[in-house]
């Protein structure tokens, strides 16, 4: 399925979930100071592999950079 | 004396003991970010969440927390209640606190706050159990109607973000601090250790200083200079200054001067 993660066009395959997109970005899974919002909601981190992606989905994944 | 330096700042269930808030923005590399928080004396640090970028080493988190402080998680760059209010969500899952502090920015050449996004904003998030801490502008309504919504504090600017222009509107800050219920908390404008003096001498609660410390010619030097000037400007603020005069006051007694010019002689 076509995803974008972080304004990237992505190609993942069926079953994807957040948890997959984390893992294709190389961060732990337990990594501190990072956050997912799949199409503009947050989930939290306990739900990542259960969360699935659907064609189109929109991904953004942070983490804490400094800043004011 | 030691009253007011040791009586430690309160903001909702919380006591610091650090008037200072290090701004964690701007710092060339995380050894210097380290240093200034250690000469700062900071016990609370803000930090910001931008994409994950997988080239970059080593989390700020760790730094951090190394130094003994604790984060403050901000929504810069956010230009609505909406995008404001999902940071802020993000940032309580990546930091693990409902701490936030809420930027809603109106304008990119002045990064000013937008006032009616602002509310809103400061409004979801309290009712969503956040403990808000607002950056705001230095009107005194626009502080009183975030107080009115729930914010444990007010952060007003002295001036734009990183300008260094100090604080443009000493009256009007005054005013928030005489009717504020909350701590007020100035943020932004400071662009050396003596506009935290003033801040503090005006009856601020304490200085969020970002800027004037990571972007000076020695930000180690500058995070000590300004928490001192922190300490001095609320040493002050409590010893009670003197009233301004237009004209001079003598402070050595008028009585008794000798008289020498005995006249005749001296001609």
């Amino acid at each position: 399925m076509n995803v974008t993660v972080n304004g990237e066009p992505r190609e993942l395959g069926d079953g994807a979930t957040v948890a997959s997109v984390v893992e294709l970005l190389d961060v732990n899974p337990g990594a501190r100071g990072v956050a997912v919002a799949l199409d503009g909601e947050v989930v939290s981190r306990g739900r990542w592999a259960d969360t699935p992606l659907s064609e189109g989905s929109m991904v953004e994944v942070v983490a804490a950079i400094g800043g004011g | 004396m030691r009253g007011v330096m040791s009586d430690p700042l309160r903001i909702a269930d919380r006591e610091l003991s650090s008037r200072l808030i290090l701004g964690t923005g701007g710092f060339a590399n995380h050894e210097l970010l380290a240093q200034a928080c250690r000469a700062a004396e900071a016990e609370l640090c803000t930090v910001a969440l931008r994409r994950l970028d997988p080239a970059a080493r080593g989390s700020i988190l760790d730094v951090l927390d190394e130094a003994g402080v604790s984060v403050l998680p901000n929504t810069a760059g956010c230009y609505t209640a909406r995008d404001a209010v999902t940071t802020a969500q993000l940032a309580r899952e990546a930091f693990e606190t409902d701490w936030i502090k809420l930027e809603v920015i109106g304008d990119d050449r002045t990064l000013l706050p937008d006032a009616v996004e602002l509310v809103a904003a400061a409004e979801e998030l309290v009712d969503d159990g956040f403990t808000v801490l607002p950056y705001t502008t230095d009107d005194p309504v626009l502080a009183r109607r975030l107080e009115d919504v729930g914010c444990v504090a007010v952060m007003p600017l002295g001036s734009p973000i990183g300008s260094g222009m100090g604080i443009c509107n000493p009256y009007n800050l005054s005013i928030i601090i005489e009717r504020a219920g909350v701590p007020v908390i100035l943020d932004a404008g400071v662009g050396t250790a003596s506009d935290a003096a003033l801040a503090m001498e005006l009856g601020c609660d304490a200085v969020l200083c970002a800027s004037a410390i990571s972007r000076a010619h020695d930000p180690v030097a500058m995070a000590r200079a300004v928490a001192l000037g922190v300490q001095a400007g609320r040493l002050a603020g409590g010893a009670g200054r003197i009233p301004r005069r237009r004209y001079a006051q003598a402070s050595t007694p008028e009585e008794g001067v000798p008289a020498f010019d005995v006249q005749g002689l001296s001609q």
